[in-house]
């Protein structure tokens, strides 16, 4: 149990400028129609004939949904191989293009910064811009979020 | 449903109110944010929360429903007025989004929104663009979440 645990990341292991690529996930339409049903039950992310009326001009998924589906992606890809202690928010999501039916997505992390917390010597910051991707490359949706990570050594500076 | 021109900045809302419990927070995070301080009690009493808690995604997600579900009942009077319905939606971004204190299981989460810009879309003439501050509160008073969200609401058509 102590070498699993010590095998996972610290904030002394990301750096600055590093790039990951998370994913494929295939999302289909039963599971953008389900996350809307539950939690954003409009017309464009529930019915195809509704959703050709509204600016989206077909089905797509809640933006919520993406961020949803995005955090399950990190989570699997690295968080939970962290010592994570959640975020305390998020900069900016920007929704630039939708997310339709059957897409197979991946989630592109860049690693924007790292600083010591100025108040806990016990954790760092890891600010990451996340963009998901469909198959061709092209950024539907990005995300600025500063990561709280477990310093592998309280206060020292590696 | 008013139309872009018929709301007024500062114009502030009371959008609902949730008990998150604690069956709905473990499914949540197992499909989307399985870290195990949202899954599992004796993980996140030995993890910096101290007890189950729920998803930062899930405290937001709850906001949009209880949205939807009051745009629909304004939908519903105008209609039944006679009144005719304005397009909203989709939201373009959020940005400072804050989770400021967990979500416990049993809080109940008092959610309220209030309108702080209206411009007209430079690319989309029809429609107007919405900036939309809201809060989550707990039982307790403390703001659990707060956040901005940027939507697109249709204008009032011209008439000849």
């Amino acid at each position: 149990m102590h070498h699993e645990m010590s095998r996972k990341l610290h904030w002394e292991d990301f750096q600055a400028g590093a790039v990951t690529v998370y994913g494929p996930r295939l999302v289909t339409r039963e599971e953008i129609v389900a996350f809307a049903t539950e939690f954003d039950p409009q017309p464009m992310h529930l019915d195809e004939t509704a959703a050709r009326a509204t600016i989206l001009g077909g089905l797509a998924a809640s933006g919520w949904h993406s961020c949803c589906l995005l955090m399950r992606m990190i989570a699997d890809g690295f968080v939970n191989k962290s010592h994570s202690l959640g975020a305390p928010g998020v900069d900016e999501v920007r929704w630039l293009k939708p997310l339709r039916p059957n897409t197979r997505v991946r989630v592109r992390a860049t690693v924007l910064e790292t600083r010591a917390s100025k108040s806990r010597p016990d954790f760092g910051f890891v600010k990451c811009l996340f963009e998901m991707l469909d198959e061709q490359g092209a950024v539907l949706t990005t995300l600025t979020s500063p990561l709280m990570v477990a310093r592998r050594a309280a206060g020292a500076r590696q | 449903m008013k139309y872009f021109e018929d709301i007024a900045v500062g114009a502030r809302i009371a959008v609902g109110s949730h008990t998150f419990k604690a069956d709905e927070i473990k499914a949540f995070a197992v499909r989307f944010d399985p870290q195990p301080f949202h899954m599992d009690e004796s993980a996140a009493e030995n993890s910096h929360f101290g007890a189950l808690c729920a998803s930062g995604w899930h405290s937001a997600v709850v906001w949009m429903r209880l949205m939807v579900d009051y745009r629909r009942r304004m939908m519903e009077a105008a209609r039944a007025r006679g009144e005719p319905v304005a397009a909203m939606g989709p939201a373009l971004s959020v940005r400072e989004l804050k989770w400021l204190k967990p979500v416990y299981v049993d809080d109940t989460i008092d959610y309220a929104s209030e309108v702080i810009e209206a411009r007209v879309s430079k690319s989309r003439p029809g429609v107007g663009l919405l900036s939309i501050y809201s809060t989550g509160v707990n039982q307790r008073g403390e703001t659990v979440l707060s956040f901005i969200s940027t939507t697109f609401v249709e204008r009032r058509p011209v008439t000849s």
